[in-house]
């Protein structure tokens, strides 16, 4: 059954691919071994920039797309059984029945909304770095502090969201052919309503 | 909360059917419905990053004292990738570095000079050797305190080769193959500005430029050309490779580059 339209999952493969390259540029700006590895810091500076500068594009480019607006909705509002889901994940409780989602379960949800939330907060402090001619000393170096913090976050994050997919092949499978098995559907996302 | 609807009310729900049976189960509801705690999520993460950039100074501090201190009992090294962990970072701007060693390392003095002359590392340790112990300050901020750095002082070559009075700059190279330094003929004569050929008590390793580097003491740490392999004496000081970039020829520490870092000499 479907899951995902080709618009919603492009949006997905989009940002995926301009986050890899933006994360793996800014380790190789910033782990000795790899900046030692890999030399060439003006061209790794550079691509470390355009691909933080066009991490939004796919999402905007999203908005065109009903089905991704309507995701947006879904992930947007939490209902009673968010609130549970959340409690039951703190409390480790491993019951199907305490872990209800719709479309998206809870997890997903804080999950969308903080990583949005973070990459702004990236595009912000990155861009007082990079036009640092257009703001004062003190602005650069705390932009410096919190974007170096964040990044470091922020990759944790990214390893949760990356290692959670491998767990679970079929959620692999919704996002990459836009399918998924109604059994999976039934038992992870009992509330989403088709 | 905005709508809430019993489980009578979605018997048609295909999902009413399948979802396990418990008595505790969540309300049914649109999926639509609901607070909008997702925007409200997204915003507090754009307060909070905003607050962090409010609250840097006096959290950077803290933090810096307090990896500064635990790195320094730290056998693993993992603090060194922290933010702000202290110690030096590795930048590079060429594709690879071919190493040098005692054998194959020359330092050519070459230009307005009336003898041009080629070091190797053993006539550079021959030299009478001078050792500063400064701060470290790099132009994206991080510092490394009290690292002493020895070598030949670069006036002393300079004097060796005779420069010409039509000389006002030196320019540098470096068997990177890429990167390029510069000063005005003045700086250059100072006596914080070395040829280094040790670093904190140990022969310079080719991570930080050896086996001979230019230091330049007073000013921020991309003026201290690592790999040095070439010093020429110039009509004019012709920027270096950052400095083409942007970066400020008279890149004095806490006087230039738009910071404020406190001077380390």
């Amino acid at each position: 059954m479907r899951r995902f339209s080709l618009g919603e999952r492009w949006v997905h493969r989009g940002t995926a691919w301009l986050m890899v390259v933006c994360v793996l540029s800014a380790a190789c700006l910033y782990v000795p071994q790899l900046a030692e590895l890999v030399g060439r810091r003006a061209l790794v500076v550079d691509v470390h920039k355009w691909s933080g500068v066009l991490l939004p594009v796919p999402f905007l480019a999203g908005l065109a797309s009903r089905a991704f607006r309507a995701d947006l909705r879904l992930l947007n509002r939490y209902g009673a059984h968010d609130r549970r889901w959340l409690s039951a994940v703190r409390r480790r409780d491993p019951r199907p029945a305490a872990r209800w989602a719709g479309k998206f379960n809870a997890g997903q949800k804080v999950y969308a909304a903080w990583v949005g939330g973070a990459v702004l907060v990236m595009l912000g402090t990155g861009l007082v770095m990079w036009r640092t001619e257009l703001f004062p000393l003190l602005w650069r170096t705390s932009s410096t502090f919190v974007h170096d913090w964040l990044a470091l976050t922020l990759g944790l994050v990214l390893l949760g969201h990356i290692a959670l997919a491998l767990r679970d092949p079929e959620a692999r499978r919704g996002m990459r052919t836009g399918s998924v098995d109604p059994e999976w559907a039934d038992r992870e996302h009992p509330l989403w309503r088709r | 909360m905005t709508t809430e609807h019993g489980d009578a009310a979605h018997a048609g729900d295909p999902a009413a059917g399948r979802a396990p049976a418990d008595d505790r189960g969540p309300a049914r509801q649109p999926e639509a419905d609901g607070a909008p705690v997702g925007r409200r999520l997204v915003l507090g993460t754009l307060a909070l990053g905003a607050l962090g950039v409010a609250a840097a100074p006096p959290l950077q501090r803290g933090l810096e004292a307090f990896l500064g201190a635990a790195s320094d009992k730290d056998p693993t090294g993992l603090t060194q990738l922290l933010p702000n962990g202290g110690g030096f970072r590795y930048y590079s701007v060429a594709a690879s570095v071919p190493r040098k060693d005692t054998s194959s390392y020359r330092l050519t003095v070459t230009g307005l000079v009336d003898r041009p002359a080629t070091y190797t590392l053993a006539e550079l340790r021959a030299q009478p050797q001078t050792r500063l112990v400064r701060d470290v300050q790099c132009v994206t901020g991080w510092r490394v305190p009290d690292t002493p750095f020895e070598g030949v002082r670069l006036a002393r070559l300079l004097d060796a080769a005779g420069v010409r009075p039509d000389a006002r700059a030196v320019r540098f190279t470096c068997f990177d193959g890429t990167y390029s330094e510069s000063l005005t003929l003045q700086q250059a004569r100072r006596s914080d500005v070395l040829v280094a050929l040790r670093m904190q008590d140990k022969d310079l390793s080719h991570t930080h430029g050896g086996p001979a580097r230019l230091y330049v003491a007073p000013m921020y740490f991309y003026k201290s050309a690592k790999w040095l392999s070439g010093i020429e004496l110039t009509a004019r000081v012709e920027p270096g490779y950052w400095e083409l970039k942007g970066y400020d020829v008279d890149a004095w520490v806490g006087r230039s580059n738009g910071r404020s870092d406190d001077p380390t000499a």
